[in-house]
């Protein structure tokens, strides 16, 4: 009996020492360990949807490697020193992407890179995926919840602000996500259900409006297109049907890792960014897409935990929206893929090659991670 | 700090959250659930169908480019059709190791390094998976018989009909109706990518340009059913493709043959429109070049030879040659000067061979040195006394002269369908202030109103400003396109139609060039006593500054290119308006006596026939007047 009683001391003990280095490093374990499958299955399957091409798996090595720094950098910051530099961090964004309007550097028809020849080329709109739940979390976490029709408004206001000028470059898909992230940090603090009924009854008017007034002819086509792709197979058309020949065939348990017959004979476009799950679908089947989506709801679900579990309200509010946010990218992008919804250009989380929405998604679970470290140190102390 | 602090009540902001999480949960999973579904929908329940579609990778979709719209002239004899061409394509997927294919194909044919080169940009260039790329048009029955014979050697390769535009006229349109080429890598930017994917030749000049939209068509395509090595096993769905809108021109073979014979080998311009409907029936830039050259590419030495031309036969001198417009003008400046009020038909001038400005030493000198003496309206014009109309423009002023020529079309674009036209210049105070930053000189109204100065303008111009006159201010304007899939082509902005105070003026200013041709002192006499109907008309000369300069020096040649051009604008039968017409010769520097010669002929090829007489539709009415001269 004691020396059982010594043993699992014992194990405790090791168990605690473990968790304070990795506490000390402000890292979240089980993030970590479900990103780096994440990472793994990604850099496999790119090399399979790139057409074995070693140099993009190792970009993407990369990208992952500088992401994973970038993560733990932020995780270091407590959430109380944000919140203080947040509202500068916004206002310095949304001009940024004033700057973007007025000076931005073009590229395939749309304006949405800030280019310093030989220094830096970068989109400001990426920042404020993070930037954007940050601020309406500092903005609603002072206030009493839920929040008033006046602090709705002034969070609304907020959010339109980025919403617009992202919308002008023209960037639908960056522009929703960043619609979101604002959105939920308002559903998260208590956003009245009877508002949020309003809002999605609005949404019909709002559309109806914005296909006359905002989106371009190109936007429209796409929308059209997924109504019935048939109506256009040489154009847009052409990459749903193909996608989703991808994914059907790929049947319960998938064609094989480098045997999808779609991608490989350059059928499916964009194959190893946007369309990667279709790859995904064609080689490993049902199967596949059921365990990835597993990892994904596991990601998910630790970061609702972390929500509930967070000390002070911005940091619910904030890991709240995050979490959320990133469920929009996985269903938006699988869902696009296999025709559920229009094709907006929504990349994969950490599955699709491309290394900027990778820091990207690797900073906002860095800012999860310092929610929760900063807390239990806190605690202890 | 002694202010007070409100407290939130976190307990309950916490169970408000844990609410919110749990009902966030529950839409994830259940969206997750959606996508698991949908997943499972494709998977499974579509599996058999989809496990065919991809077997054989096999749905292609193949574009059909659409035929294009012919051209016609006014008679319905074609302008521009369609021939059957043989061309070589290469798909890169079914070629295995394309490069050397290409080796082969350049080995078969016993071609150029440089080709082969050729080919390779060719193949490279922007398209979708296994879409056949020409590489080669134009081949030969020996070179389609040598792919035959060594088809094993070349897998992917095939010998495709397709047609390309073809121009049976040759030179006679080139300016007119332009010509088809490849598209460039510039207009794939423009294109749009799905009606153009079966496509490689898109309008370039001319009408072939401006009516792209109505010519092209609309793309069908054909879902084909393939092995796995790309082979077509059957058609599984096809929808026809749209083919173009044919053109009716308003242009006539056999007066644009008139007109150009008319010019006589010398280089120069000739427009021919019809004041009532603005149809252009002759539109004539010369020298000119065969447009069947560019289809399918031209030669590197054959268009250097064109471009490097002194004659420069790629120059559209219509649209684009800029001349002052020098006496020709001076029709429109009499209505200008008879509506401001400055002058009546019985103005007299007195003309003692230069006029000059109160006060100032310089002589403005009419081009007879010795003077005409009294000088009314009529024979003002008849003599193309220039006294006489520097007097009335420096009345006149420049502010009220650049409103009444622009309402006459110049220093604008006046055609509905030509877009290589260019706006000429009908100068201003404003203008001069922005381009030259200086202000407006008394001596620069008073040399414009003889068509010189700064002012410049297209033979087209001049043309429809003197069927303006023909048809007393009826604005339509000039095009060439009588019908566009069975319909007229439709003015989007239509001009007004030129007002006068009194509609008598375009009578004074009709019967002075009336009396250019016909009468006892006029310019143009000579022309105007062989004719057996009456003309209305009137010279020019354009000083030569615009023609381009420092070419390879030849002081012989120089001296030539350096002399005036010759100008005539005219309309006929007086009574009845049927044709206008402005003739530009090149160094031809008589107007009345090399140009005037020209339009007279253009005008008698339409209006006479056989046996040299009136056509009776535009004999005048028995009831007339008689022969008054």
């Amino acid at each position: 009996m004691s020396g059982n009683f010594d043993r699992t001391l014992s194990r405790e003990d090791v168990l605690r020492r473990r968790a304070s280095l990795l506490q000390r490093l402000h890292i979240d374990g089980l993030l970590l360990v479900l990103l780096l499958v994440l990472a793994a299955g990604s850099l496999f399957i790119l090399y399979s949807a790139s057409g074995k091409n070693w140099d993009l798996v190792i970009k993407q090595g990369t990208s992952f490697g500088l992401g994973l720094g970038a993560m733990l950098v932020i995780a270091q910051f407590e959430p109380r020193f944000m919140a203080r530099w947040v509202p500068l961090a916004y206002l310095g964004v949304v001009a940024l992407l004033v700057a973007v309007e007025v000076v931005g550097h073009t590229a395939m028809g749309a304006t949405r890179w800030i280019n310093i020849p030989g220094v830096i080329r970068f989109q400001p709109s990426e920042f404020m995926k993070i930037i954007m739940p940050m601020t309406i979390a500092w903005y609603l976490s002072s206030r009493s919840l839920p929040p008033s029709i006046k602090h709705t408004a002034i969070s609304l206001a907020m959010i339109l602000i980025p919403f617009v000028l992202i919308l002008k470059q023209p960037d639908l898909g960056t522009a929703l996500l960043i619609l979101a992230s604002g959105a939920f940090v308002l559903f998260i603090g208590g956003l009245r259900w009877r508002w949020i009924i309003s809002a999605v009854a609005a949404v019909v008017p709002i559309a109806v409006a914005m296909w006359y007034f905002v989106l371009r002819d190109y936007q429209k086509q796409r929308v059209l297109t997924f109504l019935d792709p048939e109506s256009d197979p040489l154009g847009t058309g052409w990459n749903i049907i193909q996608s989703k020949a991808a994914i059907g065939s790929g049947g319960v348990f998938g064609k094989g890792w480098l045997s999808g017959t779609q991608s490989h004979l350059d059928f499916l476009p964009e194959s190893h960014t946007d369309f990667i799950i279709a790859v995904l679908a064609e080689e490993f089947g049902l199967v596949g897409v059921c365990l990835l989506l597993v990892v994904y709801i596991l990601l998910i679900t630790r970061g609702l935990v972390i929500t509930v579990q967070a000390q002070t309200l911005f940091g619910k509010l904030l890991a709240g929206a995050l979490t959320m946010t990133f469920f929009v990218y996985v269903f938006v992008n699988i869902g696009m893929v296999s025709g559920l919804l229009p094709v907006v250009g929504v990349p994969l989380p950490f599955i699709s090659y491309g290394g900027t929405s990778l820091v990207t998604l690797l900073s906002g679970f860095g800012v999860l991670m310092s929610i929760h470290t900063h807390r239990k140190w806190i605690a202890q102390v | 700090m002694p202010q007070p602090i409100q407290l939130k009540d976190h307990e309950k902001d916490a169970v408000l959250v844990r609410r919110r999480v749990i009902v966030g949960l529950a839409l994830v999973l259940l969206l997750i659930g959606v996508l698991v579904a949908r997943m499972y929908y494709l998977q499974v329940v579509q599996f058999e169908h989809h496990s065919t579609l991809s077997e054989n990778n096999r749905v292609h979709v193949q574009p059909i480019p659409p035929n294009r719209g012919l051209i016609f002239d006014r008679q319905g004899r074609v302008i521009a059709d369609n021939r059957p061409s043989f061309s070589l394509t290469v798909t890169r997927e079914r070629a295995g190791d394309w490069k050397a294919v290409l080796d082969a194909v350049v080995e078969v044919l016993e071609l150029s390094e440089e080709e082969r080169g050729l080919f390779e940009k060719r193949v490279l260039q922007g398209r979708r998976p296994f879409e056949p790329v020409p590489i080669m048009y134009e081949l030969s029955e020996e070179q389609i018989a040598r792919v035959a014979v060594n088809q094993f050697r070349l897998p992917g390769v095939e010998v495709a009909a397709q047609l390309v535009r073809h121009y049976p006229q040759g030179a006679h349109f080139a300016h007119s109706v332009g010509y088809v080429g490849r598209i460039n890598e510039q207009e794939v930017k423009q294109l749009d990518p799905v009606n153009y994917s079966g496509t490689h030749h898109i309008g370039k000049t001319g009408i072939e340009k401006f009516y792209e939209d109505e010519l092209h068509g609309q793309v069908g395509y054909e879902e084909v059913e393939t092995n796995a090595r790309g082979r077509v096993l059957r058609v599984l769905k096809r929808t026809d493709p749209v083919p173009g809108k044919d053109i009716t021109l308003s242009l006539d073979l056999d007066l644009q043959e008139a007109a150009e014979e008319a010019l006589g080998g010398r280089r120069g311009a000739i427009v021919a429109l019809l004041p009532d409907t603005g149809e252009v029936v002759a539109m004539v830039s010369q020298p000119s070049f065969n447009p069947n050259l560019f289809v399918t590419g031209i030669s590197f030495k054959d268009y250097g030879e064109l471009r490097d031309s002194i004659d420069r036969p790629l120059y559209n001198r219509v649209l684009r040659g800029l001349y002052p417009p020098g006496s020709t003008i001076k029709p429109m400046m009499a209505v200008a000067g008879l509506d401001a009020g400055v002058i009546t038909p019985t103005t007299r001038v007195f003309d003692p061979g230069f006029f000059q400005l109160p006060n100032v030493q310089h002589k403005y000198r009419n081009w007879n040195r010795s003077g005409d003496g009294w000088v009314d309206l009529d024979l003002a014009i008849a003599r193309s006394n220039d006294t006489y109309f520097y007097d009335m423009a420096h009345k006149l002023g420049v502010d009220r002269m650049h409103d009444y020529m622009t309402r006459f079309g110049l220093g604008q674009r006046v055609s509905l369908d030509m877009h290589e036209e260019t706006a000429g210049l009908m100068p201003s105070r404003d203008w001069k202030r922005a381009r030259y930053r200086q202000p407006w000189y008394p001596g620069e109204t008073v040399i414009l109103g003889i068509g010189q100065g700064y002012m410049q303008a297209t033979p087209l111009q001049l043309a429809q400003a003197t069927a303006l006159v023909a048809t007393r201010g009826k604005w339509i304007r000039p095009h060439l396109a009588r019908s566009v899939g069975g319909q007229p082509p439709v003015d989007p902005d239509p001009v007004p139609d030129i007002q006068l105070r009194d509609p008598r003026f375009w009578d004074y200013a009709t019967h002075g060039m009336e009396q250019v041709l016909h009468g006892a002192r006029g310019t143009a006499r000579k022309v105007g006593d062989s004719s057996v109907y009456r003309i209305a008309g009137k010279s020019g000369t354009a000083q030569v500054v615009a023609i381009r300069q420092g070419e390879k020096y030849d002081s012989a040649k120089l001296a030539e290119r350096h002399r005036d051009h010759a100008l005539f604008v005219a309309f006929a039968p007086v009574h009845d308006p049927k044709i206008a017409v402005a003739v530009m010769v090149e160094n031809g520097e008589s107007g009345s006596g090399v140009a005037a010669p020209v339009a007279k002929q253009v005008m008698d090829a339409w209006l006479l026939d056989e046996e040299g007489r009136l056509k009776p539709e535009f004999a005048p009415p028995v009831t007339a007047q008689g022969n008054k001269p």
